[in-house]
Formats: C-alpha cells, sequence, structure tokens
C-alpha cells in the first residue's frame, strides 16, 4: 500500500484516498507541433523500473494534485512536492542521489 | 433518508442530524479581509491546516489551502452570505450555500473511534487525532469530513446524495462491535 504525504493539506494520505494521474513532468507539444512530437506528448511514456516522477490528486481530501518521486519496484517514496515546477526540486534529487548513486534526472529524461 | 434518524449500539449512538447551514468560501485565506468577516459570522479564527473551530453549530473547518467551510445555524445562511459578499467585493472570492447539498451525522460514545477508524484510512489513535482536528477523507466508498466535538463524540459530513449510505454504513460500523485496538 502506497501512502503519500500531500504537500498542500500535510495528510499522510493511503493510496485509495487518492487519485492516479500518470507521469509527472511532461512537456506539452500543442497546436504547431510536429505530429511526432504530439504523438510522443500524448502516448509516449518513460514506465521504468525504478525513480519515477508522478502525477497524483488528493481527491478524498484537499482535492490539489501534487507531484511524487517514488521506486517503481520497492514503492519507496523519495518525496512528494507542489505542482506548480516543471522539473524536480533540489531536495528532492538530492534524497534520491543519496539512495540511487549513479541515478541522474537529465540520464532519466 | 433511513427512516429511523437515530441508531443505538453499546459501542455508539449514530445519529442524523437536521440541516446545518453551510457556506463553501473560497479565496485568500491570508486575506485580512476574509479573516476579519469569517471572524465576524463565526467568532473563530482561521484554522490551520487540517483544524476546525466549530463549537456547536457554528464554526469554520479548513478545507483547503484555498477553501474555508463555514457552518452556521440554517436559518442565518442567506444574511451570512450577503455580509461575505459585502465585506469581499471586488476580490477573487466564492461564497455558495451548500447546505442542502450536505448531511451531517454525529456518532457519540465511548467506540466512536473504532467505529470511524474502521471505516476510513486515518491514524484515529488519542495521539494522533483529537478535537479540534478536522480531517477530510474517504469512509466506505464515499466522500466525507469529520471532527471530534468533544473525546467521545465525532461529527461527519458528507454529500446529501449518499446520506442513505453513510447512515448505514455508520451504523454496520457500530453494530459490528469492538476491535479493541486503540
Amino acid at each position: 500500500m502506497l501512502t503519500l504525504t500531500c504537500p498542500y493539506c500535510g495528510t499522510h494520505a493511503d493510496e485509495t484516498e487518492l487519485a492516479p494521474g500518470g507521469e509527472a513532468h511532461l512537456k506539452r507539444f500543442g497546436p504547431g507541433s510536429s505530429d511526432e512530437d504530439f504523438e510522443d506528448y500524448l502516448f509516449r511514456r518513460a514506465n521504468p523500473k525504478g525513480v519515477h516522477f508522478e502525477r497524483w490528486r488528493h481527491a478524498y481530501g484537499c482535492g490539489k494534485w501534487f507531484l511524487a518521486a517514488r521506486c517503481t519496484t520497492t514503492l519507496e517514496v523519495y518525496g512528494t512536492y507542489p505542482a506548480q515546477t516543471t522539473e524536480p526540486p533540489e531536495h528532492i534529487l538530492e534524497t534520491i542521489a543519496a539512495k540511487r548513486p549513479g541515478w541522474s534526472w537529465e540520464a532519466d529524461t | 433518508m433511513a427512516e429511523a434518524m437515530q441508531k443505538t449500539s453499546p459501542m455508539a449512538v449514530v445519529t442524523a442530524l437536521g440541516p446545518r447551514g453551510m457556506i463553501t468560501l473560497r479565496g485568500d485565506l491570508a486575506a485580512s479581509k476574509l479573516k476579519a468577516v469569517c471572524k465576524a459570522l463565526t467568532g473563530a479564527d482561521i484554522p490551520a491546516a487540517g483544524h476546525a473551530t466549530v463549537v456547536k453549530e457554528t464554526g469554520l473547518a479548513w478545507m483547503s489551502p484555498d477553501e474555508l467551510l463555514i457552518m452556521l445555524p440554517h436559518a442565518e445562511v442567506p444574511a451570512a452570505i450577503a455580509k461575505i459578499d459585502a465585506a469581499l467585493k471586488g476580490s477573487h472570492y466564492l461564497a455558495v450555500d451548500v447546505s442542502d447539498a450536505r448531511a451531517v451525522f454525529r456518532v457519540c460514545g465511548s467506540g466512536a473511534r473504532e467505529v470511524m477508524g474502521k471505516l476510513c484510512p486515518v491514524d484515529l489513535h488519542p495521539d494522533q487525532f483529537a478535537p479540534g482536528q478536522f480531517r477530510r477523507t474517504r469512509m466506505g466508498q464515499i466522500a466525507a469530513a469529520f471532527w471530534m466535538r468533544d473525546a467521545a463524540t465525532f461529527e461527519v459530513v458528507c454529500f446529501r446524495s449518499v446520506a442513505d449510505y453513510a447512515f448505514d454504513l455508520l451504523t454496520v460500523s457500530a453494530k459490528a462491535g469492538p476491535v479493541g485496538y486503540y
């Protein structure tokens, strides 16, 4: 069972209280972009075995969207942070780097 | 509503309460005008995240970083919304009467914590949840929110459309007997 701390209300929210929103930090390609970019934006996902950044909504709680960094194999949660950012904040990356030596955000994207 | 408005079991008494005045207020909770009008209406300060200041039928509950639930006696709602509209005119806010959209229940008794704990994914140990705190969460299959009126009494709000389900759920949880966890 996954328990994430909502960064807006501080609640330790059980997975059943949350709604999943898929991969985080996608770059949007809209009108005027090439068909390949638009297709990638719509359908191509990293789906990694390991560190993953995800969008979640605290659906049964405060209703806010937030982002979470976790490991898809161990379910270890590295941290959660507000959604108003285009890349993971420094303290999250440091936490991951300490626990997963050799992993880097740049190599992952 | 279920025909019986109150059901008693050794663990707790579950009561469906009558209509309660509720106003959803969205806006900048740090704004002094908003703080002042909330204080004037309820006598309470803006609660911290995850808290509520409810005395009897009147008070404020923290719903999200930009949303409060104002609780009042049902008859006072129209006047209260007029006051909010006057006080916050020109700022970005929303005040809506949601009284008719909500149902309120009271769970009172020595086993009240367990009645709630069996239904919600919330740590209700006395060290973790005490009177003054407020929690929006999932109760069985529906969204609900609750706070503690005193050490043995929970008040639960949910949508009126699922009030029958909520009443049955609380009743069955109380009837099923204690677990002895807390």
